[in-house]
């Protein structure tokens, strides 16, 4: 049970033109801004858009000249689209129902999984009743029951509120890891991808721009958007032993390395300095205070200068420091806490 | 509330409702239940409730699935033939007579062959009084469901077709239960217009008590000689019309 897939899927002004593999058992999310083709490509796996190019293959076998209901491929929809008209019990039973299974037998497989999602109670329910994390378990529970060989899952968490969000992204998590085919999910929030997955795929603009472990990608991002994702300061420039230069700023970093290289700090590894400070702390430059906001417990100071940069201080650091927009300081970034690594 | 709204809708609704009051007002009561109780009322009645019947039950087969075929396939030539759909809607129902008779008549273009083949002759039939209120009625079922199809939501049909649902089976317990108040809708509709069904009717089915002679036949036919018939006759659709109307109501057309 494992996929190997090309998407193409080519509209006016966009184009999605992806490669994923994934394992069997393994927890893939397809991380990325709005609009930048998660869901086609998940619908495009599930058959329901049309793909211009590519291959998908199934356990050894192409798929995608299949209709969607030929394909065994269960999709967890962003709203769930539990049918209205029936109860929790014959929407889970519906895919067995419709692969041939008897309607007494149909109805037992659906009260075995509502029972494994904790909703045996719920079995003759209208989805219309549920609660938003009880409807996205039945969700799932339905598409299990046609036991899948891939399993989608469009944005799991999005249409719930943050309290049961924090509770469901577990309990998801542990009925993914009880699943044994390849899981994909898209999310644009990095929190619920990090959690859930083994695996973080990112799509920009229709391209995978970067992929692997969580740890990996909140360690060592690629692009613009991975960092702001993950809270870092990016940057790409030319290294020359443990010097990267980024436009006129020479950056020391704890790595040795030539040629294009990424640097990454997160923003409490700067400090600044109303005053040059003494001795001479390497990575020290001139800064403009550009904008300030509060940044969870902290305050968050964006500043334009040779390099844009962000950087948080405690809220009395920045009173002492008396920080105004449009004001100069001076900004050091600790040279422990910058990574750099090959472009 | 601005007078220049308030004083037209009152006449409106006045225009409306009093006509309906006269006939209330001007009804022999006394001698009500007698004449209610005579063959030619009850038998009009029969026919009338029967052939209307008969109508949205084929309306609703054929109507179902071309309403589908209007919202859910790209078929070239999609607007001209919903255009042709809705003609009978505004057709005058006496031309729609003279069309079907051309057509379904015993020298018509199809009939010659149904009576030459089968020793079948539609016209002056109950059977024709069925198709013409058929015809009549068809396009506010086809208008209603398109409407109700164009309306729901596509994602369950997809979600549908995800867990393994032929498009007939999508069609069958996912599309046609989501838009069954909607398909409900229509049936009223158009169950109410076959019952009023007059000009095509008499038209191609002529004017046969017991046999094609409806109730607004019946009651054209009583004005000339028994205008208290007429009026009883009258009275017997408009309570049919308004006892069909709030039974279903509530249940099905009312929450729109």
């Amino acid at each position: 049970m494992s996929l190997r897939a090309h998407l193409v899927v080519e509209r006016p002004a966009f184009r999605l033109d992806a490669e994923l593999d994934v394992p069997d058992g393994e927890v893939v999310a397809l991380l990325g801004p709005n609009g930048a083709g998660k869901t086609t490509a998940l619908r495009g796996l599930a058959g329901l858009t049309p793909l211009s190019g590519g291959r998908i293959v199934l356990d050894g076998a192409e798929v995608h000249h299949l209709p969607p209901e030929h394909r065994r491929i269960g999709v967890v929809f962003q709203d769930y689209l539990l049918f209205p008209h029936l109860t929790a019990l014959d929407n889970v039973a519906f895919g067995p129902r419709c692969q041939g299974v008897g309607r007494a037998a149909a109805r037992r497989i659906a009260a075995g999984l509502l029972e494994r999602v904790g909703l045996a109670d719920f079995a003759g329910v209208r989805p219309g009743r549920l609660s938003g994390g009880q409807a996205q378990r039945v969700a799932l529970a339905r598409a299990l029951a046609v036991r899948p060989r891939l399993l989608l899952l469009d944005e799991p968490l999005a249409a719930l509120d943050a309290h049961t969000r924090l509770e469901i992204r577990s309990e998801l998590r542990r009925h993914l890891a009880g699943f044994d085919g390849a899981t994909i999910l898209v999310t644009h929030d990095p929190l619920d991808a990090m959690v859930l997955a083994d695996r973080l795929v990112v799509v920009e603009n229709g391209a995978v721009v970067q992929t692997g472990a969580p740890a990996e990608i909140a360690r060592r991002p690629r692009t613009d958007y991975v960092a702001r994702l993950v809270g870092l300061n990016l940057y790409r420039g030319e290294a020359d032993g443990t010097h990267v230069t980024v436009g006129d700023v020479r950056l020391s970093s704890a790595e040795r390395l030539k040629g294009p290289a990424f640097v990454a700090f997160p923003p409490s590894a700067v400090a600044l300095y109303r005053t040059r400070p003494d001795g001479s702390p390497r990575n020290l430059w001139k800064a403009v205070i550009d904008g300030i906001e509060r940044h969870g417990d902290n305050v968050r100071v964006h500043l334009d200068g040779p390099i844009p940069l962000a950087a948080d201080v405690t809220p009395s650091a920045a009173a002492d420091l008396d920080l105004v927009p449009g004001q100069e300081v001076w900004a050091a970034v600790k040279a422990t806490e910058t990574h750099a690594y090959p472009a | 509330m601005p007078w220049a709204l308030l004083v037209p809708a009152l006449a409106g609704l006045a225009f409306l409702v009093l006509p309906l009051a006269g006939l209330l007002v001007r009804a022999p009561w006394p001698a009500l239940p007698q004449r209610l109780a005579e063959p030619r009322v009850i038998e009009a009645l029969r026919l009338s409730l029967v052939t209307a019947t008969v109508a949205t039950v084929i309306c609703l087969l054929l109507g179902v699935p071309l309403a589908w075929l209007l919202a859910r396939t790209d078929l070239p030539g999609r607007r001209l033939l919903r255009a042709l759909v809705t003609v009978p809607l505004v057709l005058p129902p006496v031309v729609g007579g003279v069309a079907l008779l051309l057509v379904l008549g015993r020298r018509g273009l199809a009939g010659r062959w149904l009576y030459d083949a089968f020793g079948v002759s539609l016209p002056f039939t109950t059977t024709g009084v069925v198709l013409a209120e058929a015809f009549v009625a068809m396009p506010f079922l086809v208008i209603a469901v398109e409407g109700a199809l164009r309306a729901a939501d596509q994602r369950y049909e997809e979600a549908a077709a995800t867990l393994g649902a032929s498009r007939w089976t999508v069609f069958r317990r996912v599309t046609l239960p989501m838009i069954a108040p909607g398909v409900m809708a229509g049936a009223v509709l158009c169950w109410a217009r076959a019952l009023g069904e007059f000009g095509a009717t008499i038209t191609f089915a002529g004017n046969f008590p017991g046999r094609t002679q409806t109730m607004p036949l019946a009651v054209y036919l009583a004005l000339e000689t028994d205008p208290d018939a007429a009026i009883v006759l009258s009275l017997v659709l408009l309570a049919v019309s308004v006892i069909v109307l709030a039974a279903l109501r509530d249940r099905w057309v009312g929450s729109a």
